[in-house]
């Protein structure tokens, strides 16, 4: 079986700055695939040329290939391709203007939906798929800024899955939370996989060990090892993974 | 003793014991305190000040004030020989020429701003923006002779007569083109904004965070729609804010207005009727003004304006303050 993304010898820069230096690796369908390695190393831009953000700082470009179910995102429509490929940011970046309800709803308004029978039924849904609709009952129509960090993020996670997009990539989605928030974080992830393909960037090792099935590790724009999150915790084959993960410096 | 100078001196004072208790439980480092004292008199200061002024108005404006009461607000006469003073056609000169800029410079300035903050490319940017600033350094002096004799016979020649043939149905287009009047002054004024505008405008949507526009993006959202649900929802407050600068300045504006308005203190439904401001007639007035009843009639519309702005940035205060407890009216989904 070959993988729900395909990447192959992808390059990518700002300006005169290349940060990804030919990267190529296959993501498995209904898995949770972890990203690591240190700052900068360009974790942040590898994933934001799978669902093509990368292209939206002016200045940045790619090449090389990333394939969605065999077909080249870069042929694609990029509206297409972002709304099939969601993305979760490191701070929650709800809109403050809208309330809990429009924030969840407005994926879904810009792909054209316009009955308020169907929109609330899917809000509803999506917000009890990451264990909010309790906590923010009869809350729907007041402003969003009034949840806590963990709360906000995981409506920005459900304000995604709303347009049910094929696979979602975190950047550091728990870096802002505190360890009860990102548990819950880690538990609602692993019930995802088994509808949704999962790329998370971390910086915590514990947490990638814990959630994740494959584990790609970067450096310096290379992709320095990539296996089965096993393979590459216990046994790596690469003196620098090893230091990393070990916390001595790659 | 000048009661002024002893309200100012007692305020001082206030201020500045005021402030020693205000800060002396709080002592960490000596420079610390002393800075810290040295800010608040600073800005007691600045509140000293308006609140001299307004005394110091009302003072000399008191003639007028005993004599004609509230009725000066809604009185049509002006005429000193006889000294019948009432300011309502100056007032309404005012709020109709800066309505009319207003409506003018509004979507103007916004769609510039946005242009600016958002789709211009980056080597533009830098260059039209600077010429914006530009724009509002420039004083109104040099607006007014623009207007006088380019804008104004413009407008009698082609604009006024145009405006008549299409939407001469509305009262606001009746009447012989005469260039110099309400439309030209709002048209001037909208000119004086809008550089302030689009200025305050742009930054305030360039701090908005990126994050903001990355999330609609990252749902397919057009760069439009991005602007539209998530950059102009979030700066709303800014923008409102921005808008309420250009209206300050409007109101305020002397030279430009005095030169164009054509100061005739009439009150007509007409825009190109000439009329007269508030603003226009001090500085018209004021040398000639012998008589101590005018003088004082003079000194009351600058009470009035005075008390016109400062209801106007209360409100915006009051707007911005609503705003930022209050969920915006989405229309896609309601
Ligand atoms: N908008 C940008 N413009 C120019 N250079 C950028 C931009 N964003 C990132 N870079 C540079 O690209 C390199 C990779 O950045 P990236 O954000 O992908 O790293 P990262 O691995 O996600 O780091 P972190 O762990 O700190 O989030 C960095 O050296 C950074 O300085
Ligand atoms: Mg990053």
């Amino acid at each position: 079986m070959t993988g729900k993304i395909v990447v192959d010898e992808l390059f990518a820069w700002y300006d005169d700055r290349e940060v990804l230096k030919g990267i190529s690796l296959e993501i498995k369908a209904n898995r949770v695939t972890a990203i690591i390695g240190p700052s900068g190393c360009g974790k942040s831009t590898f994933i934001r040329c799978l669902n093509r953000m990368h292209e939206i700082v002016p200045g940045a470009g790619t090449a090389g290939k990333v394939y969605l179910d065999g077909r080249d995102v870069y042929a694609l429509n990029p509206i297409e391709v972002r709304r099939r490929v969601g993305m979760i940011f490191q701070t929650p970046n709800v809109f403050p203007a809208m309330s809990i309800f429009q924030n969840v709803a407005v994926g879904l308004a810009l792909n054209g939906w316009r009955r308020r029978q169907e929109l609330h039924s899917t809000v509803e849904k999506t917000l009890s798929q990451v264990g909010l609709l309790e906590e923010v009952a009869g809350r729907l129509d007041q402003p969003a800024t009034g949840l806590s960090s963990g709360q906000l993020q995981r409506l920005c996670i459900a304000r995604t899955l709303a347009v049910e997009p094929e696979v979602l990539l975190m950047d550091e989605p728990c870096s802002a939370l505190d360890p009860i928030a990102s548990f819950r974080i880690e538990e609602l992830i692993r019930e995802l996989k088994q509808k949704y393909t999962i790329v998370i960037v971390t910086h915590n090792m514990q947490q990638a060990a814990r959630i994740s099935d494959y584990t790609a590790f970067l450096a310096q724009g290379e992709l320095i090892e990539y296996g089965s999150t096993p393979a590459v915790f216990i046994n790596p084959k690469d003196r620098r993974t090893e230091s990393y993960i070990t916390g001595r410096s790659a | 003793m000048d009661p002024c100078a002893c309200c100012l001196r007692a305020f001082i004072f206030g201020g500045v014991f005021g402030g020693i208790l205000i800060t002396t439980n709080r002592a960490t480092y000596p420079g610390d305190t002393f800075f810290r004292r040295l800010t608040i008199l600073f800005a007691l200061a600045l509140f000293l000040l308006v609140l001299v002024m307004a005394f110091q108005l009302y003072r000399e404006a008191q003639p007028s004030l005993q004599r004609f009461g509230w009725p000066f607000v809604w009185g049509r006469e002006w005429d000193p020989v006889h000294e019948k003073f009432g300011a309502l056609p100056y007032i309404y000169g005012t709020l109709v020429s800066t309505l009319l800029a207003l409506a003018l410079a509004g979507p103007i300035s916004l769609g510039a701003a946005v242009y600016l903050a958002e789709f211009a490319p980056r080597r533009l940017k830098a260059t039209l923006a600077f010429l914006v600033d530009l724009l509002a350094g420039i004083p109104g002096i040099v607006y007014g002779l623009w207007g006088s004799f380019v804008l104004a016979p413009f407008l009698r020649n082609c604009l006024e007569p145009w405006l008549g043939k299409y939407l001469g149905f509305l009262p606001l287009f009746q009447g012989p083109p005469f260039g110099i009047g309400l439309l030209a002054a709002g048209i001037i004024l909208a000119i004086m904004c809008i550089p302030v505008m689009t200025a305050v405008t742009r930054e305030v949507l360039e701090v908005v965070p990126a994050g903001q526009r990355e999330a609609l993006l990252a749902f397919g959202a057009t760069p439009w729609e991005v602007v539209r649900l998530a950059v102009l929802p979030y700066a709303r407050e800014g923008i409102i804010g921005a808008f309420f600068l250009g209206l300050g300045k409007a109101l305020g504006e002397t030279l430009a207005v005095t030169m164009v308005i054509g100061n005739r203190p009439e009150i007509s439904l007409s825009l190109f009727s000439p009329a007269h401001s508030m603003t226009s007639v001090i500085v018209n007035e004021f040398a000639q003004a012998v008589k101590a009843i005018h003088l004082a009639a003079l000194i009351h519309i600058g009470l009035l304006l005075f008390g016109i702005t400062l209801l106007v940035n209360i409100i915006a205060r009051l707007l911005i303050y609503r705003l930022g407890r209050k969920v915006s009216r989405w229309k896609q989904v309601e």
